[in-house]
């Protein structure tokens, strides 16, 4: 098992004759994702030259394939477009890896969308290990295993499998939760997700400075995931207060989102925090042996 | 883009949210004149994004032109001090000539996008005029929060129940739904992440008026308001930016901080890992960068030529973390950038990863670089190069 994905997952390409959509199609089907097809407007009837069939709307792709994952790689004044689309054709997963989605758009696309999980946007995806890959993380670097990850950065994120793949600790799933102010799937979802899948024996969570979704997951820790093995990792302890590094997930505002405070919570829920990324391998292993 | 005050204001009276009377000038002389023809009691004050221009002594009261242009003078003659935010201050390039209102009471107000229940977010508190963060932990009881369901969109009963539960003052409760709508209606029709009204006064004769406004747009939403060119061509980037604009990055992928050891990485959260692994290594950091996409050798070369030239950084450290990349392409345009820099030469650290890492690290080697194979190592080894220069 492993969640959100696996080998059955049927998976549509948004904008999959686009450079980007088609350049990763090439590599999600080489990893063994089930990609049936995809959408662009306009190019309907043709084949790509991964020889997929091309549809002009979402509605007659899922009538054709069965489709039932949608991958987004369409540009940002499009993606809330493409993400409703496909809920109202009957999709409720998407995984949205644009960069630089409106926040306005996602506001909307967040109350109209009931009963869908979206991944993203402005993420990298995620990962079956084995299994299944849906957007553009690098396969090989993952193993299959029993931990699970989630992460709000991307390369941080391979960082860390590296890592955790390194040291014999395969994964279950890694998801890439995206670092935008409204995105659509948080830690505190993950965690339900992993809390009921038995492939998953520990869960690695890679915060990052800014908002309060690690606070929130602490607290879901605490109370639901208390037996689990779990660390935690927060990146841009020595960010400056006050100023976006980089993408709009890091900003420290106020006396939320500070380092102290994430790693406090994380502490305070049983969760050790890392100082660095190739500490996670042993804080893990540490909680595995302490469980057997 | 965050706005200035007076464009802020301008988008105010768009919306129906009260305001002071104002003008906006340029010149000590547009000042005087405006007075001359406007006679009263005025408050002159600076046009700049950053806070505190009433410590700064940037806001000035005049009762007639000649004060006016002497104040407006003095406003202009010396930039906004630096504080930690933005070390290099700023310039006054124009100003906001205001009635002056009789304060009662003042309040807080804003709209902003939660993230947690992905909802806009009302946010209001009794205590105004201060900085919100230390109202924020002085009476944190004080905030009362609306998280507004789209769908339903906003209705003056939730100003009512706002202005209740917040036990504002009782002389804002009339007033106070319709300057919800007001924000409501800014937030989205203009795509802003944030509206803020501190002060929301309350005044002696009983108006009650926006005294300050601070709004700002999503950057991403942009492409859909061409009016806002304008003004964003008036809005100071500060040096960081500037200078992240000049090498072709994003204005946030680039920050300076005084160290000695300079940064490179793909990603903003592996740039940010990497500032902690130098951090963790015992070196002080020059500076965050993230370099996007793929690094080829104008990419790294611009960013050599901005380390170097810029902060004060004894060493580079560039981190790439392959991925999808080829390490042996990353390879041969750091070599390349090089080779073709007219800046002077600091050693470099490179951690390298990614398909055909062995070829890529052999290639750099050879050109006389440092190549390690893990961040921490790198990041040692640029600690030490670091001390040792």
């Amino acid at each position: 098992m492993s969640i959100y994905l696996d080998k059955s997952s049927k998976i549509f390409v948004q904008g999959i004759t686009g450079s980007e959509g088609s350049y990763h199609t090439g590599r999600m089907l080489s990893y063994g994702t089930n990609i049936v097809g995809g959408v662009t407007p306009g190019k309907g009837g043709q084949k790509t030259a991964h020889g997929l069939p091309v549809f002009d709307t979402v509605k007659e792709c899922v009538a054709a394939t069965g489709a039932t994952h949608q991958c987004i790689f369409v540009p940002p004044a499009g993606a809330a477009d493409a993400l409703l689309e496909a809920y109202e054709a009957g999709i409720r997963f998407s995984v949205c890896i644009t960069e630089g989605v409106p926040v306005h758009d996602m506001l909307r696309v967040a109350g109209a969308t009931p009963g869908m999980r979206i991944i993203g946007p402005n993420c990298p995806g995620l990962i079956s290990p084995g299994k299944s890959l849906v957007g553009i993380m690098p396969g090989h670097v993952f193993k299959e295993g029993n931990v699970g990850l989630i992460s709000r950065s991307g390369t941080l994120t391979y960082e860390v499998v590296d890592g955790l793949t390194r040291a014999g600790l395969g994964q279950s799933t890694c998801v890439g939760i995206g670092g935008d102010p409204i995105i659509g799937t948080t830690f505190v979802d993950c965690l339900r997700a992993f809390a009921e899948d038995p492939q998953t024996e520990a869960l690695v969570l890679c915060g990052e400075i800014g908002g309060s979704d690690e606070e929130e997951a602490a607290a879901f820790i605490k109370r639901h995931l208390s037996d689990t093995p779990i660390v935690g990792f927060i990146g841009g302890r020595n960010a400056p207060p006050g100023k976006s590094l980089g993408h709009a997930g890091a900003i420290i505002s106020g006396s939320f989102g500070t380092p102290q405070s994430k790693i406090a919570a994380f502490q305070a829920a049983g969760v050790p925090v890392a100082d660095r990324p190739s500490q996670i391998p042993e804080l893990l292993k540490e909680r595995l042996g302490v469980r057997v | 883009m965050n706005l200035m005050e007076y464009q802020g204001k301008e988008l105010f009276k768009r919306c129906g949210i009260p305001v002071p009377r104002s003008q906006h000038c340029k010149t000590p002389d547009d000042v005087a004149a405006f007075i001359a023809k406007n006679p009263g009691k005025w408050v002159v004050k600076a046009q700049v994004l950053m806070g505190g221009r009433g410590k700064a002594g940037k806001i000035k009261f005049a009762a007639t032109a000649e004060e006016g242009r002497t104040v407006a003078r003095e406003i202009m003659a010396t930039p906004m001090p630096p504080n930690r935010q933005n070390p290099s201050g700023e310039a006054v390039n124009s100003l906001l000539v205001e009635e002056t209102v009789e304060i009662e009471k003042e309040a807080y107000c804003a709209i902003t996008v939660d993230r947690a229940s992905k909802r806009p977010s009302i946010i209001v508190t009794r205590f105004g005029g201060m900085d919100v963060e230390e109202v924020h932990e002085k009476h944190p009881e004080s905030f009362t929060y609306h998280f507004v369901d789209t769908a339903i969109g906003y209705w003056p009963f939730i100003g009512r129940g706002l202005a209740f539960d917040a036990e504002l003052d009782a002389g804002y409760r009339k007033q106070f739904p319709a300057i919800a709508a007001g924000i409501y209606d800014l937030f989205f029709r203009y795509g802003a992440k944030l509206v803020e009204i501190n002060p929301l006064v309350l005044t002696k004769d009983g108006r009650v008026v926006a005294a300050d406004a601070k709004i700002e747009l999503d950057d991403d939403g942009l492409f859909r308001y061409p009016e806002f060119k304008e003004w964003q061509a008036v809005l100071p980037l500060d040096e960081d930016e500037r200078l992240a604009a000049e090498a072709g990055l994003g204005i946030r992928n680039f920050r300076r901080f005084g160290g000695t050891v300079g940064t490179l990485a793909n990603g903003a959260g592996l740039a940010m890992g990497t500032m902690d692994a130098v951090k963790n290594a015992g070196g002080e950091i020059a500076n965050f960068l993230d370099v996007g996409g793929g690094a080829d050798a104008q990419r790294v070369r611009n960013c050599y030529e901005l380390v170097v030239n810029h902060t004060a950084a004894k060493v580079f450290f560039i981190n790439i973390f392959g991925g999808i990349t080829r390490g042996d392409e990353v390879a041969k345009g750091i070599v390349t950038a090089m080779k073709e820099t007219t800046s002077r030469k600091i050693p470099l650290v490179i951690r390298l990863t990614g398909t055909n890492e062995e070829e890529g690290r052999r290639i750099l080697a050879e050109a006389g670089m440092t190549p390690v194979q893990t961040m921490d190592e790198g990041a040692k080894r640029a600690v030490e190069l670091a001390a040792g220069a």
